[in-house]
């Protein structure tokens, strides 16, 4: 296991740079700041030099942010490094790099948000975005800020190399294993592309409450993609793995599995129908399903919507929401999955949030303006973008718990009606509860067996109407594989999501009519 | 930095990259300057204020290319960032037809004055931004007691770029941009929150509009949305209203692209010259409307912009091709990327056409659903209302429309003349005939 106290920036040689992924540039930080063998206070030390700041100069820029009577500071300092190469006509011939690096404050008078980021970590520019995010509030100064102290926090994504630590030559081979597994996989394949990408942050968090947390956040997501034509019929797929891993993630198996899953999920369209339009039963596989569960109750359980009473769920905390089996949970805590966090990015811990417990609503996901509002403790649910944004109530890996059932007996369950496997994309409106979600490919059933394949429907529903139709859940549960970016207020978070198989007893399915 | 520091860098970095083994490259640089302002139920909600700034390098080294970016603009920084940009670009594989475009397409650029730049707008105070805001929730929230919770916002800014290339294109670019919206939330007495919303962008601050314009559809929207219900599966007819459009507009869009024809993945492919749509769809890309929100002089690879004929009468006449998939397909380069998005309007308005429909849906905001661009089929969530003998009838929601984009867009029967100017897109509403739809 590498952690980031271990961890040196490497002053890179030329050819050392070349090799690396990424170029690291910035010159007046100290490269040297990760000195090896450090914990606890050495590894806050070697976060702070690589920022340019210490704890005096923090606290001095939220004193100034607090002069116009603000009640509550923080600075949220991030370096993100990401990396992305990509196969076209069987070559590895396109990179792209990105570097970001900057520090954002802000201040909070109440529910009121003043915001201002520099891209420039000196003490004159961070006092103009003090300034400047100090407007919100119009009165004599009322928060003082308290000592810092660092927050020590798990490491729920240990990993292996740090990608800093990987050199794109070792990546190129990977990317054709993957692409030489699609062409002789099938010979129907005739086009084929394979990306590969790395984004990783390094993040440090300061509150004028005195907390401050620091955090390296690795990410990857590797996918095949090909086209594939039958009797001048053609169709594209995919299939990616994506978590906070690091490079030892990409085994034999784990390649094989994205070049062969690629193709079969590409050709199994040559086969597949539009269903029949209207409400029936559905059936949905045990893992990315779980886009159900972050459209039709995460978002609308975001306690931003609920605060300012906008959600469809505004009124309904300890009501029951569904049947007693039925348990979904918002979870930080899960060891290398995408949207699991060791510290969000308002310096909290995460922890497993129960939305649903036994059919009744427990939790919405809070932020620290949420958490204040409604008197409770946050739930470590405040993310956002990058420093350019002030942090809102965002998903981490939504899921549900497993049920009674098996997979079995809610197949044979169906008389008639669909069973979907992958999915694109989704969409919900928070205070009608209409959602949506793409299901790209699945099957029909029919009394009671799975048969012919299905394509390119879209299913919707209304989320409170959807959950008291969940009427069976299987023991089979499964998180996502693949790499999904939650958008909300132009704001991208990486998220997961996970369901054992359910059975929803009605939902409308965008079919043809018969 | 200012323009001319802005450009010298972008020589400099230029020069520094071929100095470094680079044979040619591209850098872009921006600065994008913007104050947001949000207020809800009487008081200001947030404030941000920002200044940002990026440079993008696209390298081309022995037949191999790649593109970097950074928001560290310092010198000694950019030369250490440029000289690794290179070396690693030495380890991919060889692309023959990467490269910048020929400065043939360079040429012909245009020299007017398109106004994307309201000279005004660093006289806009705070006071003001704060008061308009305000104003324009205090006047929606009086529209309706049934609101629980009213915002509105507004927001401006300025971002300037240059772009040099190494064959001999140089650009510098400027833009301001503003913007001013509500959204509410009502209780429709069951529990739900029905939502409604209007906002409008613009180049300059004087086309924002009057806060009636905006408090009073905005308003309307959400109200037309109390007591939505699904209604049987069937085929309707449907008229999607001017600012819904853009959805399977981009779906026909994304099939145009280069690289989905390169990748054998666009159900446009071989359908140059051939009807697409009906004969009652004309786009244009016309990159040379004074203040409007898509237009350019050259474009992102810095080829000079040109009005081009998409599609005329249903017949698609051009794909959206870069230099790099140009080589590739062996085919001339358009462009990447449209501009404005020019539909040919026809003679009424949406509510014309709502008065002549006898049974159909009214779709005024799409939710979800996709496209594959492979086959064309397509599969959206809508919401909208029910129209009989010319009369809104009841609100619908949770229903799907289904189909394959080529017969949908044969089965447009009428376009407005009501294009949505606030969007580089301006949709106009459209009149579609037994469209399938999925609900009960």
């Amino acid at each position: 296991m590498a952690n980031i106290s271990r961890r040196r920036f490497v002053e890179l040689s030329a050819k050392g740079a070349a090799l690396a992924s990424i170029p690291i540039i910035f010159n007046a930080n100290p490269l040297m700041a990760f000195a090896p063998g450090l914990e606890g206070e050495g590894k806050l030390d070697a976060y702070m030099k690589h920022f340019g700041v210490d704890k005096d100069l923090m606290q001095k820029i939220m004193s100034i942010a607090l002069e116009k009577g603000g009640d509550y500071c923080d600075l949220y300092f991030q370096h993100s490094i990401g990396n992305y190469v990509a196969l076209e006509d069987d070559a590895v011939n396109r990179a792209y790099s990105n570097i970001d690096f900057g520090v954002g404050i802000r201040v909070l008078k109440g529910d009121q948000v003043g915001y201002s980021f520099t891209e420039e970590i000196t003490p004159e520019a961070m006092k103009l975005a003090a300034k400047t995010a100090s407007n919100i509030a119009n009165s004599a100064p009322t928060a003082k800020v308290v000592d810092l102290r660092m927050e020590v926090t798990p490491n729920y994504y240990p990993i292996k190399t740090l990608w800093e630590d990987v050199t794109i030559d070792q990546k190129i081979p990977l990317l054709l294993k993957i692409n030489e597994t699609m062409k002789a996989t099938d010979k129907r394949v005739i086009k084929s592309s394979v990306s590969f990408s790395d984004d990783n942050s390094y993040m440090m968090v300061a509150t004028s409450e005195g907390t401050i947390a620091c955090d390296y956040q690795p990410m990857t997501r590797v996918g095949g993609s090909c086209s594939a034509e039958e009797n001048g019929r053609r169709e594209r797929n995919g299939f990616n793995l994506c978590g906070r891993q690091g490079i030892e993630f990409l085994t034999e198996a784990n390649l094989a599995r994205i070049g062969t899953e690629s193709v079969r999920r590409t050709v199994a369209l040559f086969e597949a129908i539009k269903p029949e339009a209207g409400e029936m039963p559905v059936v949905m596989a045990a893992g990315s399903s779980g886009i159900l569960l972050h459209e039709a109750i995460g978002h609308p359980m975001e306690a931003d919507f609920n605060r300012k009473d906008a959600s469809i769920f505004s009124t309904k905390i300890g009501k029951p929401v569904a049947e007693s089996i039925v348990s979904i949970v918002d979870d930080g805590t899960n060891p290398n999955i995408r949207g699991s966090l060791n510290v969000d990015d308002e310096g909290h811990q995460t922890e497993k949030t129960y939305m649903v417990r036994d059919g009744i609503l427990e939790s919405y996901l809070h932020d620290r303006i949420s958490a204040t509002h409604y008197g409770l403790k946050p739930t470590g649910n405040g993310r956002r973008q990058s420093f350019r944004f002030a942090p809102i109530p965002r998903m981490r890996n939504t899921y549900m718990l497993p049920g009674p059932h098996t997979k079995d007996e809610i197949i044979k369950s169906v008389k008639k009606g669909i069973y979907v496997e992958q999915f694109t994309n989704g969409e919900v409106a928070i205070g009608a509860g209409d959602f949506t979600f793409f299901v790209k490919s699945g099957s029909l059933i029919e009394d009671g067996k799975i048969t012919k394949p299905i394509k390119d429907i879209n299913l919707i529903g209304n989320g409170p109407d959807v959950l008291t139709k969940v009427t069976m859940v299987a023991d089979d549960f499964k998180m996502a594989e693949g790499g999904w970016t939650c958008g909300k207020g132009g704001q991208g978070v990486p998220v997961s999501m996970g369901l054992p198989s359910i059975k929803i007893s009605s939902i409308t399915v965008g079919g043809i009519n018969s | 930095m200012n323009k001319s520091e802005r450009l010298e860098l972008g020589k400099w970095a230029v020069t520094f990259a071929k100095k470094s083994g680079a044979n040619d490259v591209a850098v872009n640089i921006t600065n994008d300057r913007s104050i947001e302002i949000s207020y809800r139920d009487e008081s200001l909600e947030k404030l941000q204020e920002s200044t940002q700034n990026g440079l993008s390098l696209d390298v081309y080294a022995d037949s191999k290319y790649s593109s970097h970016s950074t928001n560290d603009l310092r010198k000694d920084s950019l030369e250490k960032f440029i000289s690794e940009a290179i070396a690693m670009t030495k380890y991919l594989g060889a692309d023959k037809f990467r490269g910048l475009p020929d400065p043939k397409y360079y040429e012909g650029r245009k020299d007017i004055n398109l106004d994307q730049v309201d000279h005004n707008h660093s006289s806009i105070t705070s006071k003001q931004r704060v008061d308009m805001a305000a104003e324009l929730q205090k006047l929606t929230s009086s529209k309706s007691d049934k609101i629980v919770t009213c915002t509105a916002g507004c927001g401006d800014g300025i971002t300037e770029s240059v772009k040099v290339q190494s064959n001999g294109f140089e650009g510098t670019n400027a833009r301001t941009y503003f913007y001013l919206g509500a959204e509410v939330s009502l209780d429709d007495g069951k529990g739900g929150r029905p939502e409604g919303w209007r906002y409008r962008s613009t180049r300059h601050f004087d086309e924002l509009p009057p806060a009636e314009e905006l408090a009073t559809p905005c308003v309307e929207v959400a109200l037309s949305r109390l007591g939505q219900t699904k209604l049987e599966s069937g085929r309707y007819d449907l008229i999607i209203e001017n600012i819904a459009g853009n959805r399977p507009l981009g779906a026909m869009r994304g099939a145009m692209s280069g690289g989905a024809l390169y990748q054998e993945r666009s159900y446009l492919e071989g359908k140059l010259d051939q009807p697409i749509a009906s004969d009652k769809l004309t786009i244009i890309d016309d990159p040379f409307i004074v203040r409007g929100r898509g237009s350019r002089l050259y474009d992102g690879e810095g080829m000079a912009t040109r009005k081009r004929t998409i599609l005329e009468a249903g017949v698609l006449k051009q794909y959206f091709i870069s230099a790099y998939y140009s080589r590739k397909l062996e085919v001339e380069p358009t462009t990447a990327g449209t501009s404005n998005v020019i539909f040919g309007t026809g003679d009424r308005d949406m509510e014309a056409m709502i008065a002549s429909m006898e049974r159909g849906i009214l779709v005024t905001r799409f939710i979800g659903g996709n496209a594959n661009s492979t086959t064309g089929d397509f599969s959206y969530g809508i919401m909208g209302m029910l129209i009989e003998n010319g009369k809104r009838v009841k609100p619908v929601n949770e229903m799907n429309i289904s189909g394959n984009l080529i017969d949908f867009w044969m089965s447009l029967s009428e376009v407005g003349n009501d294009p949505h100017i606030y969007s580089s897109t301006r949709t106009p509403s459209m009149y579609f005939k037994d469209v399938e739809f999925s609900g009960l």
